[in-house]
């Protein structure tokens, strides 16, 4: 995997922000698309933009083909077994959601559980929430370790036949803590429970195979991926999304429409109510494309050697602390942070005043902020453009932002 | 470091920020009010104590960047034994200053006016505002009693 050919792939990256060369460290908020992203939409809309589904006339069947070219590439991306089992939607929050919605509404009672972790996103949270409040089914979390990992024992502990819904991220988008799910499925699945995953940090950077991790809903978004934004997926087994109901009524998802009645499209169309996304379908099939050419276990070993990088460098400065698991093996490529007496946002500014972008604030993670003992902090993500140049500036940025609190005091 | 920045981060912020001034809760304060900023997680808690249409006393408690806890720290200096009137109508000033419009300038804003600078970067408007829009919800009403 050579760096610096993929760098000259994305445009955006050749740039210069406050007088300096940028330094994108805020992939896991969204990352950067390669060119080839860039013209497959422009390619979509100069050439063949049309409705899909519909039209008898040329420009139709080429988007139509284009659209569900696009689901085949996602199904064989997380290794799905048919393409019926793959529903766009318009990313991991509305992907959650459909689930909460339509599963979880009408398969859940008073007295079921929904049991959860500190770690979820509030997309991975506040759905769940919501169910709880509708259904009188109580909502639970797994304990977490102090390192910000979970312990197989502990999910034992917790599910109960009385669980019905295990809802957890296989990423953690602060702590950077990659979970066990497929044997959290295992657990899960023993106690007659299904098992919802946030694949919205993971997809972007780990090799995906939901028949092996044996979830039973999978959620993703386009533009952590190099894809566009407003393109994600929902993923499920067949015969749980054949027994949902749709939560979104209209065109494209009937089958007949009477005056008082109306049936449903097939799988998966009949989650798909409206004009789909249809650039964006396509813009995420290039970005699949783009990164079976680099191979995800490339981009997973080159992420994992700038974690290991970055907090081995990070860890020497002074005053810093860094949240999340210390061993490499257990996370993904971010790390968050602190750097003592400076707020996260003072942080950010300074950083960005470098050409740095990183993250700071609470990460939708409100929770999380709180085990931490926190009220915000800063986060660094890392995707396949990233060096360890980039690290060395982070690190040499954090230096320089740390001297300028303590001189301006 | 650039100069944008030694405009944002002036001394006298800095130094509001290592020492804010009228820190803490007033118990038997007339006035409670929270608020938060959700998209970044600064919160502030401000109390404060009318009496006969006049701020006699002012204080804050809060989580939040330099700028943010500055910037509330100068806010309740600035409007302690000021009459109702005189604090909303400098929240008006300083909401025009961060907009970058013209504003009321014979007013003296003492300190305030190192605060100028965020107005260059948009990402830190609402850390400057919080505080003022605390004391804005606390007092609007009150003018005419």
């Amino acid at each position: 995997m050579n760096i610096t050919d993929i760098r000259k792939q994305f445009p955006i990256l050749d740039q210069e922000v406050n007088g300096k060369p940028l330094v994108y460290l805020d992939s896991s908020a969204t990352s950067q698309k390669p060119i080839q992203v860039i013209e497959t939409l422009e390619k979509y809309y100069r050439e063949y933009n049309s409705n899909v589904h519909r039209g008898v006339h040329t420009l139709g069947t080429k988007a139509t083909d284009a659209y569900e070219g696009a689901r085949e590439k996602v199904r064989k991306f997380i290794n799905a077994k048919s393409t019926q089992e793959v529903i766009f939607t318009r990313g991991t929050t509305t992907s959650l959601n459909l689930v909460a919605s339509s599963y979880a509404a009408n398969n859940l009672k008073e007295g079921d559980e929904i049991i959860i972790t500190y770690m979820e996103h509030h997309s991975n949270l506040i759905p769940w929430q919501q169910v709880a409040k509708n259904t009188g089914a109580q909502l639970k979390y797994f304990p977490l370790q102090t390192d910000g990992t979970l312990r197989l024992e502990d999910v034992r502990a917790s599910i109960t036949p009385n669980t019905k819904i295990v809802a957890v991220t296989q990423v953690s988008n602060v702590l950077g803590t990659i979970n066990p799910i497929k044997e959290i499925a295992q657990i899960a699945h023993e106690n007659g429970a299904v098992i919802v995953v946030d694949g919205a940090q993971s997809a972007p950077h780990l090799e995906i195979d939901v028949q092996d991790l044996d979830c039973d809903f999978f959620a993703f978004s386009g533009h952590k991926m190099c894809g566009p934004t407003g393109i994600g997926v929902l993923y499920s087994k067949k015969h749980l999304l054949e027994n949902m109901e749709p939560i979104e009524f209209g065109g494209e998802m009937i089958d007949f429409v009477e005056l008082y009645d109306s049936t449903w499209k097939e799988l998966p169309w009949k989650f798909e109510g409206g004009t789909p996304i249809i650039a964006g379908a396509i813009g995420l099939g290039a970005a699949i494309d783009f990164l079976n050419e680099v191979g995800l276990e490339n981009i997973a070993a080159h992420e994992h050697q700038l974690a290991a990088y970055a907090l081995d460098k990070m860890s020497a400065i002074e005053g810093i602390s860094i949240y999340g698991p210390m061993d490499p093996a257990k996370r993904c490529g971010l790390v968050t942070f602190n750097l003592a007496d400076v707020h996260p946002h003072d942080v950010a500014t300074v950083l960005d005043a470098e050409g740095i972008a990183v993250r700071a604030g609470h990460h939708c993670a409100q929770p999380l902020m709180k085990w931490l003992n926190v009220s915000a902090t800063a986060r660094a993500s890392f995707y396949l453009y990233n060096t360890e140049e980039d690290i060395d500036k982070l690190v040499e940025g954090l230096v320089k932002t740390k001297e300028y609190f303590s001189d301006v005091f | 470091m650039s100069s944008n920045l030694d405009a944002l981060y002036r001394r006298v912020i800095m130094d509001h920020y290592k020492k804010p001034r009228n820190r803490g809760v007033l118990e038997d304060g007339s006035h409670t009010i929270n608020m938060n900023n959700p998209t970044c997680g600064d919160r502030i808690h401000l109390t404060f104590n009318v009496k006969d249409g006049i701020v006699e006393d002012a204080k804050f408690e809060g989580e939040g960047c330099s700028i943010s806890m500055s910037s509330a720290s100068m806010m309740t200096e600035a409007i302690k034994g000021k009459k109702v009137e005189e604090a909303l109508k400098l929240a008006k000033i300083f909401s025009d200053m961060m907009l970058g419009k013209e504003y009321d300038d014979e007013v003296d804003l003492g300190d305030i006016e190192a605060l100028q600078g965020v107005a260059k970067f948009p990402a830190r408007i609402k850390c400057a505002t919080l505080a003022w829009k605390a004391m804005e919800k606390g007092l609007k009403g009150e003018e005419h009693e």
